[in-house]
């Protein structure tokens, strides 16, 4: 089974219940930390990395002795990585989504591949907690493609955990799509309700089962849970607002480690979560 | 005319309240939110919208399937796995990169261009402000963010104001690019955790790396002394102006419930003087 852990606000406590509910798990569990911009998971874990993989996206080059300046490639390419400028065919690789098409187009087989680096994904393990993150490289626009690398070390004979990245738009998507859970996290705030709708309809497009966390319960208002029961989102977990668990946080220590009491809560989450998906 | 950008890295510090208090204090200024994908200030500022205009940007595929001779071309050139066996698009998946329109024999792929959100011109209580909202599972957030600064820029020109104070999305990638870049000094609001610390160390190299001057102000900043000291030093030794701190405080959560900036719901607390503090070293930083 893989539970992915999403918000749309930031800083909700996504990786928090990601990392309490993989320690509280404890065995034959992977965690995979999606969001590549900025990961966090490992500062809560501590895992012990054995294996760092640098990971690049295939881009074109010309071989300007076989090409012919038709211009197909700059007719073909979407994302204005290609440019016929005068009598030489410029790339822009940081541009290029790696569709392929150019050099499927090309007569001349002009177009050679070569690589942009997006970043890391590496690899560890702490306890009984398989840990793997990708790290996008400063200056990288392009998460999707490194999100997928993470995800590509999903082990269907675990239970897989996934940090998303914060948001609704293209790398939450590729961190949620094809997951079996989706676990919200919210807090009862208006910037929380706000992005809790926008993430639901995420969602809803994705039409995966999801339920609700919500952290720090007691602050703000009730329009987080008035929402969730007028759109039967179960809440599987309240939260509220404790000062040693945020001091904790501030440490690198998770909840479940923190307050010890909470690993039980933590894995009735999960046996709540398996039922909803059996 | 000067752009200034709140950003974090992280998540949640805090940047969208204070871009709010921060626009209430300065003076002859577009407020601009670039958080497109989740934007949030205007649940502070309530803007009266004046102008809505639609986002389009990028294709989509989708397969006439009477034309469609199931040849699978399309199937085995597509990238991102998009074509199911029935040959209908998935458009979550689909990139719009157009390999499969090119190549179908049969012509049989149609590429309309998408509406991808919205973008407005609108008025509030603190001044004008530009602002977006991307549709939900959409892609080119990077290029609306463009847009919206470019507009909001222009609105500037227009009204002849010298600031735009721009809330920006948490992160690194594509939008966060796209709003760094050529902005005349970034704010990075983070917090004394080691989550906070991290990403405010990428986030900074970010603005560096776009060669934008960078500033930090520490947010919640009595949950861990030691590493609002560690910010401090960082910031120090890698030449980022150090702009303050500001204490953990319910009032920004109270404020924003109320629908208001935290001078408008208590403006005498010493959480708005450490927040006036920080935008005065902020004013004589970029000279405003």
């Amino acid at each position: 089974m893989i539970i992915s852990v999403a918000s749309g606000k930031g800083g909700t406590g996504k990786t928090t219940i990601a990392t309490s509910l993989a320690v509280s798990i404890g065995e034959n569990v992977q965690l995979l930390d999606c969001d590549v911009e900025e990961p966090n998971a490992h500062l809560f874990i501590h895992p012990v990395f054995v294996e760092t993989e640098a990971v690049s996206t295939p881009v074109p080059r010309i071989d300007d002795s076989k090409c012919s300046l038709c211009g197909k490639c700059e007719d073909i390419c979407q994302f204005k990585a290609i440019a016929k400028i005068a009598d030489s065919i410029l790339t822009f690789p940081e541009l290029c989504h790696s569709c392929g098409g150019c050099w499927k187009v090309c007569p001349e087989g002009a177009i050679e591949k070569t690589g942009r680096r997006l970043g890391d994904v590496q690899i560890g393990h702490r306890n009984g907690v398989t840990f793997v993150h990708g790290r996008l490289r400063v200056g990288e626009a392009m998460a999707p493609p490194l999100i997928n690398s993470v995800r590509s070390f999903a082990n269907p004979d675990m239970l897989t955990i996934i940090d998303a990245p914060p948001g609704t738009s293209c790398p939450v998507i590729s961190a949620m799509y094809g997951t079996d859970f989706i676990l919200l996290v919210t807090e009862p705030t208006p910037f929380g309700l706000h992005d809790l709708k926008l993430a639901v309809g995420a969602v809803k497009i994705l039409n995966i089962p999801c339920g609700l966390v919500i952290n720090r319960s007691d602050i703000g208002n009730d329009e987080v849970k008035i929402f969730a029961a007028d759109n039967s989102i179960p809440t599987l977990l309240e939260i509220p607002f404790d000062r040693h668990i945020a001091e904790s946080y501030s440490r690198g220590v998770t909840i479940a480690e923190a307050v010890p009491q909470w690993k039980d809560r933590f894995k009735k989450l999960y046996i709540d979560i398996q039922k909803i998906v059996d | 005319m000067k752009e200034l950008v709140v950003i974090s890295g992280k998540g949640g510090t805090g940047k969208t309240s204070l871009t709010a208090a921060f626009a209430s204090l300065a003076k002859n200024k577009i407020i601009c939110d670039a958080d497109v994908d989740a934007a949030d200030l205007h649940l502070i500022l309530h803007p009266k919208i004046k102008k809505c205009t639609d986002f389009k940007a990028g294709h989509s595929a989708i397969i006439n399937t009477e034309m469609c001779s199931a040849c699978g071309t399309c199937r085995e050139l597509c990238q991102w796995d998009a074509i199911n066996t029935s040959f209908s698009v998935d458009p979550i998946r689909c990139e719009g990169c157009g390999v499969c329109v090119y190549f179908c024999p049969e012509k049989a792929i149609n590429f309309p261009e998408k509406t991808s959100g919205q973008w407005f011109i609108s008025d509030t209580r603190l001044g004008p402000m530009v602002h977006a909202a991307l549709g939900i599972a959409e892609e080119n957030s990077g290029k609306l963010v463009s847009l919206v600064r470019q507009e909001a820029k222009k609105l500037a020109d227009e009204k002849k104001k010298d600031l735009i104070v721009t809330d920006g999305p948490p992160g690194i990638g594509c939008p966060v690019i796209a709003t760094v870049g050529g902005a005349n000094a970034v704010i990075i609001v983070t917090e004394p955790t080691v989550s906070g610390v991290h990403d405010m160390e990428r986030v900074s190299e970010l603005a560096r790396f776009f060669k934008v001057p960078a500033m930090v102000c520490v947010n919640k900043a009595d949950i861990n002394p030691e590493k609002t000291e560690e910010i401090a030093e960082f910031a120090m030794e890698n030449g980022l102006k150090y702009l303050g701190e500001i204490p953990f405080d319910p009032v920004f959560t109270q404020s924003m419930v109320n629908g208001q900036t935290i001078f408008e719901y208590d403006s005498v607390s010493n959480t708005s003087k450490a927040v006036k503090n920080v935008w005065e070293n902020v004013a004589e930083e970029i000279g405003i």
